[in-house]
């Protein structure tokens, strides 16, 4: 998923995205230099990892930050961490017998 | 913490030759990460068990044996299942997306030094679920403001 925010452009649009509100294409590509199909293109990569979702109000595509996806990564890297630390705290007590 | 590896480095007080063996004998491995394997660790082959760490006993074990160097490096990838909630887990990884653990050893004045590694993170997508755990609730995460303060930064 982090995979998906490897990029300069979609950083970007996070970035704008995250103050919370819904915002059109257009919003989006103001200020700009990307065209709107590309600007559509990047969103739609960060729809497909979760964490932007749309909606339709009339002829318009409206985007929604999500934070829970990042969230739930963050925490289950810091689960499989936790898990390593008590692993290898096994591995000590067996090896220094 | 970054967010594609997990990196520990740990000192142990025992010659290299222990460490190797506690890694990579099937039965003392399974001794201190809690897993029943069915058979030895081999180049290229599967490895499959179950979970002994309580709680987890219904979790099945499945590596793939990447790389065997004698006493510098054993390394395996492996499935991370979508749940490891008893109601809803699956011991199907052929979809799950896998990442690579490594184990390096390094002889030190004092015995060896384990660095291990696993990496591949990037690719998990957004649906692990950690029900059973404590979960950061509502709001701004401190990730996000990392965004934003990078993007601030960069622009």
């Amino acid at each position: 998923m982090f995979a998906a925010l490897g990029d300069e452009t979609r950083l970007l649009l996070v970035a704008k995205l995250c103050a919370g509100q819904t915002y059109s294409i257009s919003q989006l590509t103001r200020g700009s230099r990307l065209s709107r199909q590309a600007i559509t293109k990047h969103l739609r990569v960060l729809e497909g990892a979760g964490i932007v979702h749309s909606s339709r109000a009339g002829r318009e595509s409206l985007f929604e930050f999500d934070p829970e996806p990042i969230a739930e990564v963050r925490e289950y890297l810091r689960f499989v961490s936790e898990q390593w630390d008590e692993a290898l705290g096994r591995l000590k007590a067996l090896v220094e017998r | 913490m970054s967010t594609d590896r997990i990196e520990k480095r740990i000192e142990l007080k025992a010659p290299i030759s222990r460490v190797w063996r506690a890694l990579t004998d099937y039965k003392e491995f399974g001794e201190w990460f809690r897993v029943k394997l069915e058979g030895p660790f081999v180049v290229g082959q599967i490895s499959t068990g179950h979970i002994t760490y309580p709680g987890y006993e219904h979790v099945r074990w499945e590596a793939m044996v990447q790389r065997m160097e004698q006493e510098r490096l054993f390394s395996f990838t492996w499935a991370h299942p979508k749940s490891f909630d008893k109601a809803s887990y699956s011991p199907d990884y052929s979809k799950e997306p896998t990442t690579l653990v490594e184990f390096r050893l390094e002889k030190t004045a004092t015995g060896t030094l384990l660095v291990l590694t696993e990496s591949g993170f990037d690719k998990l997508p957004a649906d692990r679920r950690l029900e059973a755990f404590r979960r950061n609730e509502g709001g701004w995460t401190e990730q996000m403001k990392n965004i934003e303060n990078h993007v601030a930064k960069n622009t």
